[in-house]
């Protein structure tokens, strides 16, 4: 017989190397799978990561893949320390996407000096008040953040969906749903090959990480998340908290959506998000709510994605491939958060079956 | 003591958690009819001990006899299965099922109708002279029922061996008194019991024999009769100590916060505090006495503003705070030293270390957007060098350290604000004896100079000890205010109950 027995909480040094043992053991696991498919799993881990690196136009693919991911994951941070369940990043990177898209649209005439900060700006508040809406709710009524969040994904897809088919449709597309694309003056410029939102992200990752760790406010977002009544008794005003946090939250994945849509997709298509703000919680998470480990782990998501992307074609593997060896991995990594905790022990004889006589 | 066989018979048990020794070959026994206490301070490895006959941990050398036969428990079931009863301070009832549901749930074999049920639970009960209420749902019951309808469960499923940690910790007088009946009774039937309590006087009430651990280690066994306090004391602590608590006399007496017909509703709509009306004066202490639940807690949090009150006024300096948000009473210069008597709930945050929770009050104070830790790094250092806090450092989580230190960091905090007025809501509870009177110590230092002490607290023969005058809650009123220097015990239980009336609720 195999038992659960609860332990002391491990050290962080043994915590970290649990994880690394998981992520090991996923590759293990995906090897075997890539076996039964009938590929070198060498091979392929090998193709993965050639395939994000190979070339100077490998890298700059990576990279973009990243930006996204990274932005949202740390919008996401914020919300998730406060234990505020949000999962509406994907809704608010659209929205955010949407409101700067307005801009690159209908005002690209502007100078740039002006546009992109407009641009900017748009897509901040966009996701801002998509997030805003929630907490509103939540600090007013005490409404359920995680399905109100979840069902304001589905409305702003619908929103672009409507955008697309109705009044941004492009004249020019001859009657196909698609909304133009930007003009050049209204796309981000590239620094090293790569559309200007790999600096954001970067900068964002510091301030996000001074903002949590040295500032005020940072410091009310872990009270109110460990206990609403002890920052209620410390002369916080939480509801206040949760809405500035929620917006500022919301409004890092609109950030997300604007550089998306007017650096990378040069327009705004239903496909803006892609998922990458429920890939951002997974990274978020996955770096325990820290931005700096955030960058590395978001990294290492667009690696894999970007490999993905190559095994498909050398190898013929679908890219649902991927996924399953993406899902092996989170599996893994998750699950070792049980051994932070707990063991198994085995018994080594059987007990007394009759108790007390 | 014709009954010579070990109910539980442990020798040599040792446990440890990474380079922690928790249990350092310990020996315990306990005979069928019998209870044996088990004291130590906090930290001394008695629930590690525990956890382990109950089959949460498993020991990583020693044995473990039950009836004579060596066993490994190496879960929950086993150790239920082996007999043993294990009654911990947070009870496990499901809410919305009566008492005879609750004891049914979980055991082998057949259902039985809920009428067989009822008669099988009154049997039991009857035989131990325990009154209970088979149908009454667990969210209806007090405290003291909760704990009954845990010990039926042990006896409904045979079990021989039972074990009570730190029972009577929520417990009034008059209910931990009725509880050592059961437990007397219990005892009768030849059951063997295992009681862990940090109050001395209750060990020497109830038990046959002590055990004492100290620091892990397995210190003495003693039987009870040749034994007292003093004795028992210096065992667990290891050193002689005075166990009179100290009263200075109070330092010229002036009002500092009067509070008028005073009425606040729960959430729920019930009434918690009933136009109640009082002073709290400088330079005393203030002790507060009732059963738990007769709106102490509402009080509290009602004068911090924390919650809402229906009428009446809180003045302190004649500037009433209700109505202010807890911000504006402490931006008012009111300072209000306010001890939550949920500590990891409420006065501190579980995950940061001593340095951000010292930070909770003061953060918004320096101006700009950045916190600035130093200040509270440097009092954290000074409240471990001064209370003796143990904490590997001033970062670890206070959610690590034991009940005893994150107490004295919560007090700390208060005291190192200067409070005017300082408010506890039982501070002691679940402490050890050391870290009690290091806060009575507190406590007494606070009032010397000049602050307005209000201890609420459950221990009548030390709010007697500690307190220049006492009041008397029940059911949210106010039933009297006695000087604390002259009061028996005998009027602040008759108080407890009810105002003047001779009899008990």
């Amino acid at each position: 017989m195999i038992r659960i027995v609860k332990t002391k909480e491990k050290s962080a040094r043994q915590q970290l190397l649990l994880r690394l043992g998981a992520f090991v053991l996923a590759l293990c696991a995906g090897g075997l799978f890539l076996l039964l498919l009938g590929n070198n799993p060498f091979a392929v881990y090998a193709t993965i990561l050639s395939g994000a690196f190979r070339s100077k136009m490998a890298v700059q693919a990576t990279v973009k893949i990243m930006i996204p991911l990274i932005i949202a994951a740390l919008g996401v941070t914020l919300s998730f320390k406060m234990k505020f369940w949000n999962i509406g990043g994907e809704g608010q990177l659209i929205m955010g996407g949407v409101f700067a898209s307005y801009f690159a649209l209908f005002h690209a005439d502007l100078p740039a000096f002006l546009l992109f900060p407009l641009m900017f700006l748009a897509g901040l508040i966009g996701g801002g008040i998509w997030a805003l809406i929630p907490a509103f709710f939540k600090v007013r009524f005490g409404t359920n953040e995680t399905l109100f969040t979840l069902m304001l994904n589905y409305i702003a897809l619908y929103i672009v969906a409507w955008l697309q088919e109705g009044p941004w449709r492009d004249p020019a597309a001859n009657g196909f749903p698609k909304i133009a694309s930007f003009e050049k003056s209204a796309v981000l410029p590239k620094v090293f090959g790569v559309q200007v939102g790999w600096i954001i992200a970067l900068v964002l990752v510091v301030l996000v990480f001074i903002y949590l760790r040295y500032t005020k406010q940072g410091y009310e977002i872990s009270v109110v998340g460990e206990s609403r009544p002890t920052a209620t008794y410390a002369g916080m005003n939480v509801q206040r908290i949760i809405l500035r946090t929620m917006f500022l939250s919301g409004a890092i994945a609109g950030i997300a959506g604007m550089v998306q849509a007017t650096g990378s997709d040069r327009t705004l298509t239903v496909g803006i998000a892609g998922g990458v703000g429920f890939t951002a919680i997974i990274v978020a998470w996955l770096a325990r709510l820290n931005p700096m480990s955030s960058l590395v782990i978001a990294f290492l998501f667009a690696v894999l994605e970007k490999g993905s992307s190559v095994i498909q074609s050398e190898f013929g593997l679908s890219t649902d491939c991927a996924d399953v060896l993406q899902g092996i991995i989170l599996f893994f990594v998750l699950g070792c958060e049980f051994f932070v905790r707990y063991k198994f022990v085995r018994d080594h004889k059987q007990t007394a079956e009759g108790g007390t006589k | 003591m014709a009954n010579t066989e070990y109910a539980i018979e442990c020798r040599g048990i040792t446990k440890t958690f990474g380079t922690v020794v928790a249990n350092d070959a310990v020996d315990l026994t306990v005979r069928y009819g019998e209870v044996l206490a088990l004291l130590g301070e906090n930290g001394s490895g008695k629930t590690t001990l525990m956890n382990m006959l109950s089959g949460i941990y498993h020991p990583d050398a020693g044995t473990i006899k039950i009836a004579g036969e060596e066993v490994r428990i190496n879960s929950p079931e086993d150790s239920m299965a082996l007999g043993i009863g294990m009654i911990h301070q947070h009870f496990k009832l499901v809410d919305v099922f009566t008492a005879s549901e609750n004891i049914a749930v979980g055991t082998a074999g057949k259902r039985l109708s809920a009428a067989v049920m009822r008669k099988k639970v009154q049997e039991i009960s009857q035989s131990i002279g325990l009154e209970i209420d088979p149908d009454r749902r667990a969210f209806e019951m007090s405290v003291s029922e909760k704990q009954n309808v845990e010990i039926l469960k042990v006896l409904y499923r045979g079990q021989k061996i039972l074990i009570l940690d730190e029972p009577t910790a929520v417990l009034t007088p008059q209910e931990t008194e009725r509880l050592f009946d059961i437990l007397r009774s219990m005892r009768a039937q030849g059951c063997a019991i295992i009681i862990i309590t940090h109050k001395l006087n209750e060990v020497l009430s109830i038990s046959d024999r002590v055990t004492i651990l100290r620091k892990g280690k397995y210190i003495e066994t003693v039987n009870t009769a040749e034994t007292d306090e003093q004795k028992l004391t210096e065992l667990m602590v290891g050193r002689p100590v005075s166990l009179e608590i100290a009263r200075p006399e109070a330092v010229d007496p002036k009002t500092i916060l009067k509070i008028v017909d005073l009425t606040v509703r729960k959430p729920d709509g019930t009434i918690a505090i009933d136009d109640a009306s009082f002073e709290v004066r400088t330079g005393e202490i203030l002790g507060v006495a009732g059963i738990a639940g007769s709106g102490q807690k509402e009080l509290c949090e009602c004068i911090a503003g924390l919650c809402p009150a229906e009428k009446g006024a809180v003045l302190y300096h004649k500037e009433n705070l209700i109505g202010k948000s807890p911000r504006e009473i402490i931006r008012l210069g009111v300072q209000l030293g306010f001890v939550p008597e949920d500590r990891l709930g409420m006065g501190l945050v579980a995950s940061m270390g001593m340095v951000g929770n010292l930070m909770l009050k003061t953060y918004d104070t320096p101006k700009g957007p950045f916190i600035d830790p130093a200040p509270a790094r440097q009092h954290a250092e000074e409240l471990v060098e001064r209370l003796g806090i143990v904490t590997p450092s001033v970062d670890t989580p206070v959610r690590l350290m034991s009940g005893g230190n994150v107490q004295k960091v919560l007090l700390g905090r208060e005291i190192e604000s200067d409070p005017q007025v300082l408010i506890t809501a039982y501070p002691v509870r679940g402490l050890d004896i050391n870290s009690s009177y290091t806060v009575y110590d507190l406590l007494n230092e606070q009032k010397k100079q000049g602050v307005a002490v209000v201890f609420i607290g459950e221990d009548l023969d030390v709010l007697m000890a500690l307190s220049d005058r006492i009041m008397v809650m029940c059911h949210g009123q106010v039933t009297g205010i006695v000087d604390g220097r002259t009061a028996t015990k005998d009027d602040i239980a008759r108080l407890m109950v009810g105002a003047g009336e001779e009899t008990e609720a």
